[in-house]
């Protein structure tokens, strides 16, 4: 069961909000979009749920287009949060899950089950005003998922949620994918999309500039980071050859280098110049990736 | 199931447990057993008043006529009194409520009675008419004696003139068939009225709360749009027979017991059949081409707050087919109502006037119900395009470009 988008081009107008995208989503992947405010994400998932028609391009499930037939197989959580204000959580989930294909007894359990694993069960007879907005978000959230759909599409799952909630939501959603969904999902938040997807893709004005498996991604940037404590003064290293940036911190110094040979260079630099408390190679960060691509597009 | 017959139930039961539609229908009922039962009301609260009105009779022969015609006449409600003393302490007395009125009665220079009333207002107009009635015909007795007129002569002077009107074409209302069309049509076509507005605008704040609430995305990404708008159309249309039905049933049931007059008056003793199988036809059909055209301004706002505004130019329509009906009322046969009710916009209410009220071929009535049908259709199949591409836009949009934008929305 894989997603594939085949040169995928949408304009409104003079605009191009996406513009040829190729991705190919294999089944049971959580897969990452990355991208600036208006680079595309939500014009991309409307596409894909076929509320919105590509101006060319095709979007294919199963080598399928997926139609309304399949509604019941899709999960989707808007980045605009909505729900029937006035209505019960109760209410509001049965109406939302018999649209989806669901009976009635199937939605209750399925509720009760999901709102005991976010430790919320007197919410079901709340109106949803009553609510907190994160308190909302996760009875939408509930709502996306009550069906256990095969393709799942989160647009921003996070936001607006503090840290216990958020982990709860990411259990929630490693636990769809072990059974076998295929997640999307966008978001700002670099360290989410480190930690669920091993595949993604950041867009920048429609197009994707960076695509593949977060490993090999890491990989072929080549930069790395490196992370200097010490007692005495780094601040030389700025200019030392081989060093892209440098960030002064309160207990060293961070470096971005051009790749894993100029580490070994300053540590022979500075080994006899006093005592280094830490001297640390790191991957290099989604969030440097990001900036390094979506920033350098911008110039 | 069906997903439209979910969102087509969604909607009903939602409305139909909805603390407002059951405080309207409550206020409603009441408000119709009220007016039904009008007479009553009046008469219930009019039974102990009794209105004393002084007279000052400078004639001093007027006030015993006076007030044996009124007692003639079997009003019990004015009793006079008669006053001898100052002008200025009359008054008085009614300023303070103790008499209603005070009337002056003297002779003008041709011998003939002439009054003034005073009454603190002469906003009850009622209650003088009555005195003057009483008075214009002790006059009339007067002036006529004068001039040396009998009794007879008097009667046959007031006699009103026998004036028969009679149709000639073979199945043309009678007069008096008309009379009771009249009402009957005025009747459906204000009900018309109030639920095309009512239910419309329902319609459409109920698919903007829906866009503002953002819940829009969820829906459509599950149920065609099309369906989901027809779902919502035919759920409140629905409703809104639950409260027609109800207020009908109470209507209709408290006439019977209460309002025999009024339902001759309102020519519902022999309900005529094809008129309301038409009334019922015409009824739908207009709620449908109204409520598709609310659904769609309703999508194209993102603010509930914004609805009545978007809404004004259908609103106005409907109020214009309205007064149209209220002139036809006394003017069906005008060629201007003949070609308003082939407008499609104004068909449901002005075909019905000249249904209820003339005798038309059947194919002037078929012809306007093709155009009406064909119009639904066109702004169904574009109000359903409108409506994908509208709930998915916000910010400001409320005029024809916007729709222009929410039709290419929905295009590649």
């Amino acid at each position: 069961m894989s997603l594939r988008l085949e040169q995928v081009t949408k304009r409104f107008g003079n605009v191009t909000a996406v513009d040829h995208l190729t991705l190919s989503i294999p089944e049971g992947e959580m897969f990452g979009f990355l991208g600036a405010n208006g680079a595309g994400k939500t014009t991309t998932f409307r596409m894909i749920l076929g509320l919105l028609e590509p101006t060319s391009g095709a979007v294919q499930w199963n080598d399928e287009a997926i139609t309304y037939a399949k509604s019941h197989l899709i999960g989707y959580l808007p980045e605009e949060r909505g729900l029937y204000p006035k209505l019960k959580v109760r209410e509001q989930l049965i109406y939302l899950g018999r649209l989806r294909g669901l009976d009635k007894q199937t939605i209750i359990q399925e509720m009760e089950k999901w709102l005991d694993r976010f430790k919320v069960p007197e919410y079901a007879e709340k109106r949803v005003e009553e609510l907190s907005k994160g308190n909302q978000q996760k009875i939408q959230f509930i709502a996306a998922i009550l069906h256990q759909p095969k393709l799942l599409i989160l647009d921003e799952p996070f936001s607006g949620l503090d840290p216990v909630n958020v982990e709860l939501l990411k259990e929630a959603v490693l636990d769809l994918k072990n059974n076998g969904a295929t997640i999307v999902f966008s978001s700002h938040r670099m360290e989410h999309v480190e930690e669920l997807c091993e595949y993604l893709c950041i867009m920048h004005r429609g197009k994707p500039v960076v695509h593949g498996a977060l490993k090999e991604i890491k990989r072929s940037f080549g930069k790395k980071n490196i992370i200097i404590h010490a007692d005495f003064p780094l601040d030389e290293l700025r200019h030392f050859p081989g060093v892209m940036k440098a960030k002064q911190t309160a207990e060293g110094i961070h470096l971005q280098v051009e790749n894993e040979d100029v580490s070994q260079h300053i540590l022979a630099h500075i080994a006899d110049k006093g005592f280094i408390r830490k001297f640390a190679l790191e991957e290099p960060s989604l969030n440097d990736i990001f900036i390094e691509k979506v920033g350098a597009a911008y110039e | 199931m069906n997903k439209f017959w979910i969102v087509l139930w969604h909607t009903y039961i939602t409305k139909l447990k909805s603390k407002s539609f059951i405080i309207t229908t409550a206020i409603t009922s009441l408000l119709i057993l009220g007016v039904t039962n009008i007479t009553h009301i009046i008469d219930f609260f009019n039974k102990n008043e009794k209105k004393t009105i002084a007279v000052m009779d400078q004639t001093e022969e007027m006030y015993k006529p006076l007030k044996a015609q009124l007692e003639k006449r079997g009003d019990k409600k004015i009793s006079l009194e008669f006053f001898q003393g100052s002008e200025k302490a009359a008054k008085q007395k009614v300023e303070s409520g103790q008499w209603e009125a005070f009337l002056k009665i003297a002779y003008d220079d041709k011998q003939l009675p002439e009054a003034v009333y005073y009454a603190k207002t002469v906003a009850d107009s009622d209650t003088s008419d009555q005195v003057k009635e009483a008075l214009q015909q002790i006059k009339t007795a007067m002036a006529t004696a004068k001039i040396g007129l009998k009794q007879e002569q008097i009667t046959q002077l007031y006699e009103p003139v026998s004036f028969q009107k009679i149709a000639l074409e073979e199945n043309a209302k009678t007069e008096e068939e008309l009379n009771q069309a009249r009402g009957l049509v005025y009747v459906l076509v204000f009900a018309m009225y109030m639920f095309v507005l009512m239910y419309g605008s329902m319609i459409a704040s109920e698919v903007s709360t829906e866009k503002s609430s953002r819940i829009m995305e969820i829906l459509i990404s599950s149920v065609p749009p099309v369906q989901q708008m027809f779902g919502k159309i035919i759920g409140v249309a629905l409703l809104s027979l639950t409260q027609f039905l109800v207020l009908f049933a109470i209507g209709f049931s408290s006439l019977k017991s209460s309002g025999k007059e009024l339902l001759q008056l309102l020519g519902f003793e022999h309900l005529p059949v094809s008129t309301l199988v038409y009334a019922v036809v015409l009824f739908l059909l207009g709620y449908f081409l109204y409520a598709t055209l609310f659904a769609v301004l309703g999508s194209m706002v993102s603010r509930a707050e914004e609805v009545q505004q978007v809404v004004m130019p259908v609103t106005m329509l409907v109020i214009a087919a309205f007064l149209i009906a209220m002139f036809g009322l006394n003017a069906p046969e005008t060629s201007f109502i003949t070609v308003t009710s082939f407008i499609p916009f104004f068909t449901p209410m002005i075909m019905l006037l000249r249904i209820g009220m003339l005798n038309i071929p059947f194919w002037e009535v078929a012809l306007s119900l093709v155009l009406l049908i064909g119009t639904i259709v066109l702004f169904a199949f574009l109000g359903s395009k409108i409506y994908r591409g509208g709930v998915l836009m916000y910010g400001k949009s409320t005029s024809l470009k916007d729709m222009k934008k929410a039709l290419e929305l929905t295009k590649k």
